[in-house]
């Protein structure tokens, strides 16, 4: 065998399907995560053990800290293969202790690799307002300085309760694979048809809600290829020199406006297909065909 | 219940609030001196022009209103269920709104919530619980999702999700389990100045909120676990 193209094959590592700590190994700089409540330290959620479903004692997401190219970062990764990352009490609250711990630490950055569905349904009302508790936190965290880095690109994605979360972080990094939505295609095709929304339709889902339309769109931030190495190389080009902004009215005008005319601008639109035509892409029907490099190449000569 | 009801019943001294689709919008008299009043009204669905439009009007307030207290009537199915509004980033134009409240909080806008009939999912998190404190009247029905849909999903028997329900209040809907895991500040028999007014004066009392949900929670022994959970990452 070709020993060069070998080690290529050996050092590709979808991020797509990792474990969650798997992406952590291979995000953050090697051999510097230290992980809070190590599942020898916790317990397993006792909501779900009444069920008689078997939990994790790590229940689903793992926080720390790391460095990331050399910078002291504090870390959250959730872990899609358990209940699809769904948040539920204990989950949740060590998503909030790890970003009211950053407030108080101040490094350079939160990384959040979201893999998730949302709330979790046996814990429903605790995972709701676990959300909502990390969804303050993360604003709080932003505002003492600290950027929120969000990583999508996991199995789940980032939908429901999690989808707001990962866009009031202050950037996100996403792959082709990544999903990001609010409702899960599932869901709406369950309540108003599979004409509304075939979800077994693999292709429109991630016409409308991959990565390559979130980037498009400008959603997400960075588009990286569905490696664990290109999305730890995406967040250090995002954090390098990044001024996370004081919250201001201005800011939140100017996203006020940018929405309403997206909104106007793309009205009636149901298909990726025809918001990037509307954007100017000249051939929309090769854009689930590019890699990502012209991808990104393509967006930069699209007009303003 | 009315929306003329309970503006009635808690702006006895005047309204001025208008509906746009199902939008609700204006300003009140208090014994505070005006407030703002935003919300949604008849179950909305919430999608990008309720949210565009909810947020836009925060910060108007923010802007024009520097301190005007804001109180939010929540009256949510939930999000809009379709694929347009997933096109463009649905769970983006919530986090926004979000954001806005949020920032009314920073800018030193007292705010509460108060739910008024449903509050359900994406809609309740988009701003009834970014509120400082969120209140609700007793006929409120706060939720995830029904019992009878959540068993479909979870594949767990109807039966024992009830019979559950009657011990915990973790994952069944009630604006009463909300209160016992510290979401819901209080539940109010009706709508009621004295009581808003009473909510309001209390908040700017206190001072800058600081989300205290967790530990209300395990005052009143809904919630024993985050709070414990979240500190103990704090310190590790």
């Amino acid at each position: 065998m070709n020993a060069p193209v070998a080690n290529k094959l050996v050092l590709r590592r979808s991020y797509f399907e990792a474990s969650a700590r798997a992406r952590v190994a291979a995000v953050l700089d090697a051999g510097s995560f230290r992980e809070f409540l190590p599942p020898e330290a916790s317990e397993p959620s006792p909501h779900l053990a009444v069920l008689d479903i078997p939990g994790a004692f790590d229940d689903g997401v793992i926080v720390g800290s790391a460095t990331l190219g050399g910078r002291p970062v504090l870390v959250i990764a959730q872990e899609g293969q358990f209940m699809g990352g769904a948040v539920g009490e204990i989950h949740g609250a060590k998503i909030v202790g790890l970003l009211r711990r950053a407030v108080q630490e101040k490094p350079a950055a939160v990384i959040f690799m979201a893999d998730s569905g949302g709330v979790r349904l046996h814990e429903a009302n605790a995972g709701l307002i676990a959300i909502s508790e990390v969804m303050r936190a993360v604003l709080d965290t932003r505002a003492a300085g600290v950027p929120v880095i969000a990583l999508v690109g996991g199995s789940c994605g980032a939908f429901g309760g999690m989808g707001i979360v990962s866009r009031l972080c202050s950037a996100i990094v996403m792959s082709e694979e990544g999903r990001l939505a609010l409702s899960g295609p599932e869901v709406i095709e369950t309540v108003a048809g599979v004409e509304e929304f075939d979800s077994k339709d693999r292709a429109l889902v991630w016409r409308v809600t991959g990565g390559k339309h979130r980037y498009l769109t400008g959603d997400c931030a960075e588009l990286v290829e569905d490696d664990a190495a290109s999305f730890r190389d995406g967040a250090i080009a995002l954090l390098a020199g990044w001024q996370e902004p004081v919250p201001a009215s201005s800011t939140l005008r100017a996203e006020q406006t940018r929405l309403t005319e997206r909104r106007q601008r793309f009205a009636g639109l149901r298909d990726g297909l025809e918001v990037w035509q509307a954007l100017g892409v000249a051939e929309p029907r090769q854009i689930p065909l590019m890699d990502r490099d012209s991808l990104v190449a393509l967006k930069k000569g699209l007009p303003a | 219940m009315s929306l003329q009801y309970i503006l009635d019943g808690l702006f006895p001294a005047g309204h001025d609030v208008s509906v746009h689709g199902q939008l609700v919008a204006g300003c009140a008299q208090t014994a505070l001196g005006t407030v703002a009043v935003l919300g949604t009204t008849d179950a909305a669905a919430i999608g990008h022009d309720i949210a565009l439009g909810l947020a836009g009007r925060v910060l108007d307030v923010v802007d024009q209103h520097p301190g005007r207290p804001i109180v939010f009537l929540v009256d949510t199915k939930g999000q809009a269920l379709s694929r347009a509004e997933e096109l463009l980033c649905l769970n983006g134009s919530l986090a926004h709104l979000a954001r806005c409240v949020d920032l009314a909080r920073r800018q030193g806008h007292t705010s509460l919530a108060l739910v008024t009939g449903e509050a359900v999912s994406g809609g309740f998190l988009s701003f009834g619980l970014m509120a400082d404190k969120t209140y609700a009247l007793a006929d409120a029905q706060v939720r995830v999702m029904d019992l009878k849909a959540m068993a479909r999903v979870t594949k767990i028997p109807h039966e024992r999700l009830v019979e559950l329900a009657a011990e915990s209040p973790t994952f069944a809907p009630g604006a009463e389990n909300y209160l016992r895991m510290g979401a819901i500040e209080a539940i109010w028999d009706a709508p009621s100045a004295a009581l808003l007014e009473a909510a309001l004066a209390g908040q700017q009392a206190a001072g800058p909120a600081v989300d205290g949900r967790m530990v209300r929670g395990v005052e009143r022994g809904g919630r024993h676990l985050a709070a414990a959970t979240a500190a103990a990452v704090v310190s590790a």
